[in-house]
């Protein structure tokens, strides 16, 4: 699927972590800054790969701001965000859920 | 070399520093050479120094030793100003030994290794960007970080030569005798700056309240002081302590502190004539409140609380649940505006309050220690130096010393955001596992299996979940995930001591 528009989830509170998701035409691509990057850049870019895949989105930009969300955080997140950018917001893809 | 708390100590490490590895807690009875300081003789007439310039210029040579205190915290305005004077004048090869840093101090201590004015750094910690700075390589020579009952230890034998101390008091007559408890910037007690002041070849005091001679009660005394200097401000009142003392409303905290008041209450130890010493956070605070309430409830008073010292001590010091307070510092203005008319509460120095190598030290003496942790591992081992990063931003302050308490507790949540509080493996080694007896978070708490006799007294104790260490450690990682390890140089560029002197630790660059 493509990206119809720049969409956002999220919040810059600790704990928190904001995605923004962005047209692309070169794979996915990430922005990353976080208070943990040292110990859980990777995790959280697989994290996100792996939603945006359930999604079946492969071409698209994603900042990430994260203020230490645990995984489940950030994995709701990215779905409200791929929702939006897909403008399924309104009507939730449950088996991705 | 690796050592008791199996930390590798590399070899050149210990050739060139002269150390022995860390080997246990246990300090024995040694016999121990101190020394002793130079004395000018005067009779005073010259004392009184126009300037912080003209002082640097008369005691400050090439290579030479200086120290401060921080008993001003974030409201100091000596260090600055005597650095300043320092950085100004091009003194270099400095060694720089302070009882600790705060962050006021940072950029002026950078900026003084840049150039090459300091070389050396003794400490009890940093933080900030000063820290951040040493974790990158700044300085050539690693950084000593010292507990403040080993920095006194550190003095008395020489390891530490202090040439010049520098030290700000609230006021002081023309002839030197200071305390900390009268003045604008009134701190209360002085006690990590005592020992400067008796063991200081050269001893420079600098007020911004000059007292009829003789002032008293004199803390610091006339026969120890060199030199005095008048200045405007020595520090900033607000920053100095904190100001009224909130309890935490949060949750969790609250929690913590409650079970840490239940592992008191039910342990052996609790019993009148106890004592006991807790920090400055917002939980050790909240249990001050629940041990309050306890020992009301058992009728059963303290005969002591020591160490860093707030206004809900006091507080039971004056409804009489404590009997004395042994004092070495004050963390808020109800502290240390209460020393002055309380007889109670007793001005202590660094060495009476915690060195191992003196004939006995109040930590000795100690029933409980309530103590934090940025890290905890899965024996026990307590990092308060290094954060999740890597990179030094903490202090040791009395936590090896406070450790040796019968009965020490870590308070710690288990999560801070997403890291792990309980670890597999602490990133710096400060307090060894061995003086540990008991974890508490806000989900259970885990008790040394060393420890037969708690783990008796409290096994059964309704509310009071009690989990092995390894398994807090995989809630922990059960939440948050498992990290990725931190990537460091070979490049050491801080030693962590024991309050023996042994090496328990050494902190590498951070790779970035």
């Amino acid at each position: 699927m493509e990206i119809k528009q720049t969409a956002i989830a999220g919040t810059l509170e600790s704990s928190d972590v904001q995605i923004m998701l962005s047209q692309s035409h070169d794979g996915v691509t990430f922005d990353l800054v976080s208070d943990v990057a040292k110990q859980f850049d990777d995790a959280i870019k697989a994290t996100i790969t792996q939603v945006l895949a359930a999604y079946d989105v492969h071409n698209v930009l994603v900042k990430v701001v994260d203020k230490g969300a645990l995984d489940m955080v950030i994995r709701a997140r990215a779905i409200t965000a791929v929702q939006r950018a897909l403008d399924l917001a309104d009507e939730p893809n449950w088996e991705v859920l | 070399m690796k050592n008791k708390v199996a930390r590798d100590i590399p070899d050149d490490i210990l050739a060139a520093t002269q150390r022995q590895v860390f080997n246990g807690v246990d300090y024995g009875h040694p016999v121990t050479q101190r020394v002793a300081p130079k004395v000018r003789a005067t009779t005073g007439g010259d004392k009184i120094v126009a300037s912080i310039d003209e002082v640097v210029t008369k005691t400050v040579a090439d290579g030479m030793t200086i120290s401060f205190h921080h008993h001003f915290r974030e409201g100091d305005y000596v260090f600055n100003q005597v650095m300043r004077s320092i950085i100004d004048h091009g003194y270099q090869n400095l060694t720089l030994a302070p009882s600790s840093l705060t962050n006021v101090m940072n950029d002026i201590v950078v900026e003084a290794i840049q150039k090459g004015v300091v070389t050396n750094i003794t400490s009890s910690g940093m933080r900030g960007t000063l820290g951040d700075a040493v974790s990158h390589g700044l300085l050539a020579q690693p950084v000593i970080f010292r507990s403040h009952g080993n920095r006194a230890r550190a003095i008395e034998h020489g390891e530490i030569k202090i040439d010049v101390a520098f030290l700000g008091v609230p006021n002081a007559d023309d002839m030197g005798n200071a305390n900390g408890m009268d003045g604008d910037a009134a701190f209360g007690s002085l006690g990590y700056a005592l020992i400067d002041a008796q063991y200081a070849d050269t001893l420079v005091l600098i007020t911004d309240t000059m007292k009829p001679y003789p002032n008293t009660p004199a803390s610091i005394k006339q026969t120890q002081v060199d030199y005095i200097v008048k200045v405007d401000a020595v520090g900033d009142p607000e920053k100095i302590g904190s100001g009224a003392t909130r309890f935490t409303k949060d949750p969790k905290e609250l929690k913590i502190a409650k079970t840490v008041n239940d592992v008191i209450v039910n342990s052996a130890y609790f019993k009148d004539g106890f004592s006991f010493q807790t920090g400055s956070g917002g939980a050790a605070l909240a249990v001050t409140r629940f041990l309050r309430q306890a020992m009301l409830d058992h009728q059963i008073k303290a005969s002591f609380a020591l160490g860093g010292i707030t206004k809900p001590t006091i507080d039971l010091l004056n409804e009489g649940l404590v009997a004395r307070v042994m004092d070495v510092q004050d963390f808020d203005k109800g502290a240390a505006a209460s020393m002055k008319g309380n007889r109670d509460q007793q001005e202590i120095d660094a060495s009476w309050y915690a060195d191992p190598a003196n004939k006995g030290a109040m930590v000795d003496k100690l029933d409980v220690a309530i103590l934090s942790a940025l890290e905890v591992d899965t024996h026990f081992n307590v990092n308060v130096m290094s954060g999740s990063d890597g990179i030094i931003r903490g202090a040791i302050g009395g936590h090896q010393d406070a450790a040796m308490a019968k009965l020490t507790i870590i308070s710690a949540p288990l999560v801070r955001g997403r890291i792990a509080t309980i670890v597999p493996d602490v990133t710096t080694v400060i307090t060894p596992g061995d003086a540990i007896d008991v974890v508490v978070t806000e989900v259970g708490i885990a008790i040394n299996p060393k420890r037969h006799d708690l783990i008796d007294q409290l096994s059964n104790v309704p509310g009071l979940p009690v989990y092995t260490i390894e398994a807090l450690q995989q809630k922990a990682e059960a939440i948050v995930g498992k990290p990725k390890p931190l990537a460091f140089t070979d490049r050491v560029v801080a030693l962590a001591e024991y309050r023996d002197g042994t090496l328990i630790d050494v902190i590498k660059a951070v790779k970035d």
